[in-house]
């Protein structure tokens, strides 16, 4: 069989895939965040003072975007938003134009969102420019893992922000991932980062949203049931059910409701105690998570939010070569 | 014509289960003589080449390649797809219709095949089986056999109608000609962009299930059998393009069996590459069928060795190089393979699984000529159309995309190793490729 070819040829920098990212480069990550939040605000707006960075979105989000302008503009960087409503991408003016127009104006990273599956890739390879996936597809949200990360080790007993980040970091750790898995870049990223850090990732879904091929992703396990799986985890995570993704399956919502969604009276009888919750967002209440679940003090849903800031900071520094 | 010589090459033709040091003498566009060495040696007039080291075989044919004329010369025309077709040792290549207009008249059949369109080999065609490729219509059978077509495909579409597909196969059973099938069934394939499976799953991309391809050869099948029954003096043909799954193969082959005249293509891609070989998304690794898993890549190479696998045929499906730069879910299926498709039979079937030369040789020449019914070709036996491919067998060489004569360079075997090259393609008795 035919191997694939040795190169690397996107920018050192680049943040497209948690698969890229060893795991020192996660504990460097960590630690700028760390650094970078302790400094004060003056500070802080020096590290990328007259730099540019372009974020490009291909979908509607309000986190992700938000906070990656939100970071860039804290660390003194000058951001540009294009998007495809408001721009000529609606002209049929591809992503390698696109990419390549915004390098032309000046831009030294960019954060792209896109609904295909590796086209951070492409807009890597085209441009030469360090690129931030900011969520491709089915495929990666890589600065969402490394916030749920962060947000998980300042709650799990022991650990902290600080805590060093090894191969073993996470040991003793039971993530469970519960709801649409298969349409989840969220999933994806989560159980291979986590997975790498010692976590034991157990993945709970009916098989519609949770086909066996997510074996295939490395060290995770499967559970359909989800209260067996509950019983086990230090950390809940629930994902949204993206419906605008269901068309021609088979899920009947009321019988997932009933199966897999995370209330506050399910977490009191079957959850060990301490188990944090968490939801990347956007949460549908009611659908799989009650209202009371999201807004009860073991969730950690806005404080992900908060985590996500801070990351990004550290992974703007990353992709412009500054060491923080 | 003036008489042309080729000396001490070591003559491989299957169609007469020759395999021995032959002096071939070609006149006037055939072959006139396939004698001992040095039997020719009082021909002082002749043109001599040396074939010294070489494997000299009836030329390749491929019964499945995309020129993409008319409407489609960014891409490739039928100028520069045969050159690319010679220099990989093809002297007959079958276009498929999938042209802009789609070859579906006798018109447009004669437009491909003039020889206003330069081809440096031979080029046939297959006509789409129904109007404009839509599934709805069947296309004239009979005026378009009689202009040349040597069979009816809607390729890149399958024939899903089973009414279509069943008065196809009676009709075109009628002519003596195959209804070449891509058989997908797209209501189990929808959306899909890469095989389905654990690769699939971790680039997040949709899943092409092999029950697609399978389902759609069981059903074409069982139309055959069917036609068969009740239609004595029908014998329907079926060609299925492309098989990329071991359960597809398995029907096959026990289709074959029960006697019916079911035959099958295979490509050198699927042979040699899995889905792994998508990497980071890399557009030269789409195509359709796509790249399947190791254990569908083993079946493939089973029917081969098995004679299951009647044909090697390329999909030589060439696409511009901005077509490619994009989104992998948006980027056209297809990669270019005429000029690749010797070194990878010959180093995954050849060396690496045993596979005689003899029967290398079969699959690409003399098997494919049978296949579409092309008596004078595919062989060497005195008064054949003087098509020959002189390769070395022996030479291990690095394919690279940038020096291809096709238009487009879209291949994933770029700086691939190749084994087995070609030193000289004659077509009609001239010289068309010099390597």
């Amino acid at each position: 069989m035919e191997s694939a070819p040795l190169h690397f040829p996107y920018a050192a920098g680049c943040l497209l895939t948690v698969e890229h990212l060893p795991v020192a480069g996660v504990a460097e990550i960590l630690a700028s965040t760390s650094r970078l939040e302790q400094m004060d605000a003056a500070e802080r707006a020096a590290v990328l003072a007259g730099r540019t960075i372009a974020l490009l979105f291909y979908e509607s989000s309000t986190r992700t975007r938000t906070s990656f302008e939100l970071a860039a503009k804290s660390l003194g960087a000058t951001t540009t938003l294009v998007s495809d409503k408001s721009s000529s991408i609606e002209k049929g003016e591809s992503l390698k134009d696109t990419g390549l127009t915004l390098r032309a104006l000046g831009a030294e990273a960019i954060v792209l969102r896109h609904p295909s599956s590796g086209a951070p890739f492409l807009l890597a390879r085209t441009t030469g420019l360090p690129v931030l996936n900011a969520g491709d597809g089915m495929h990666q949200h890589p600065t969402q893992a490394l916030l749920d990360l962060r947000t998980m080790l300042s709650r799990l007993p022991g650990l902290g922000v600080d805590a060093a980040i090894h191969a073993k970091t996470l040991d003793g750790v039971t993530v469970v991932i519960t709801g649409d898995i298969r349409h989840s870049r969220v999933a994806r990223s989560n159980a291979m980062l986590l997975s790498r850090l010692g976590a034991r990732v157990v993945l709970c879904g009916p098989p519609e949203l949770l086909p066996d091929e997510a074996l295939g992703m490395g060290a995770v396990e499967l559970e359909r049931d989800f209260d067996v799986a509950l019983r086990q985890a230090n950390v809940a995570m629930m994902l949204r059910i993206q419906k605008e993704r269901l068309a021609g399956t088979t899920l009947d919502l009321g019988e997932y409701i009933a199966r897999y969604q995370l209330s506050l009276e399910r977490y009191r009888t079957v959850a060990r105690a301490g188990t944090t919750v968490m939801h990347p967002g956007p949460i549908i209440r009611g659908l799989e998570i009650t209202g009371e679940m999201a807004d009860a003090p073991e969730s950690v849903i806005e404080e992900q939010v908060t985590q996500g800031l801070a990351v990004r900071r550290a992974v703007l520094a990353r992709a412009l070569g500054v060491h923080v | 014509m003036s008489d042309l010589l080729i000396l001490n090459g070591r003559v491989v033709d299957p169609s007469s289960n020759v395999d021995d040091p032959r002096d071939v003498l070609l006149r006037d566009g055939r072959i006139a003589g396939v004698e001992k060495p040095g039997a020719f040696a009082d021909l002082r007039e002749a043109e001599v080449l040396d074939a010294k080291g070489c494997v000299v075989a009836p030329g390749f044919i491929d019964v499945h390649v995309h020129l993409r004329e008319p409407g489609q010369g960014h891409k490739e025309t039928i100028a520069t797809g045969t050159r690319a077709a010679a220099a990989g040792g093809f002297t007959t290549v079958v276009a498929m219709p999938n042209t802009m207009p789609v070859n579906d008249s006798v018109d447009v059949l004669r437009w491909m095949l003039s020889p206003e369109r330069n081809a440096v080999i031979h080029v046939l065609a297959m006509p789409a089986a129904t109007v404009g490729s839509a599934g709805e219509e069947q296309t004239d059978f009979t005026a378009l056999a009689e202009a040349g077509a040597v069979g009816f495909t809607d390729d890149g579409k399958p024939i899903l109608q089973p009414n279509m597909m069943r008065a196809a196969l009676m009709r075109a059973g009628e002519l003596g000609l195959p209804i070449s099938q891509h058989a997908e069934d797209p209501g189990l394939s929808h959306g899909a962009i890469m095989n389905h499976g654990a690769v699939a799953f971790r680039l997040g991309l949709r899943g092409y299930p092999g029950v697609a391809e399978y389902s759609i050869v069981e059903r074409d099948i069982n139309l055959v059998r069917d036609i068969v029954a009740k239609h004595p003096g029908i014998r329907p043909h079926l060609h299925v393009q492309h098989v990329s799954t071991g359960r597809a193969l398995e029907a096959i082959r026990r289709a074959k069996s029960e006697g019916l005249h079911v035959t099958c293509e295979a490509a050198p891609h699927h042979f040699t590459l899995t889905d792994e070989a998508v990497g980071d998304y890399d557009t030269n690794a789409k195509m359709n069928p796509p790249l399947r898993a190791e254990e569908d890549r083993r079946a493939v190479i089973a029917a081969l060795l098995d004679g299951t696998v009647d044909c090697i045929a390329t999909d030589h499906a060439p696409h511009a190089r901005w077509e490619k730069e994009v989104e992998f879910d948006r980027a056209p299926n297809g990669i270019t393979g005429l000029e690749t498709a010797l070194g990878l039979a010959l180093r995954m079937l050849h060396r690496e699984n045993g596979l005689s030369l003899a029967r290398v040789v079969s699959l690409m020449s003399t098997q494919p000529a049978q296949l579409i019914g092309l008596s004078d070709r595919g062989t060497l036996r005195v008064g054949a159309d003087a098509d020959v491919v002189a390769f070395d067998p022996a030479a291990e060489w690095t394919f690279r995309a940038a020096q291809s004569r096709s238009k487009s360079k879209n291949t994933p075997f770029d700086g691939a190793g190749m084994l087995g090259r070609v030193r000289v393609t004659i077509c009609s008795g001239r010289i068309v490729h010099r390597g």
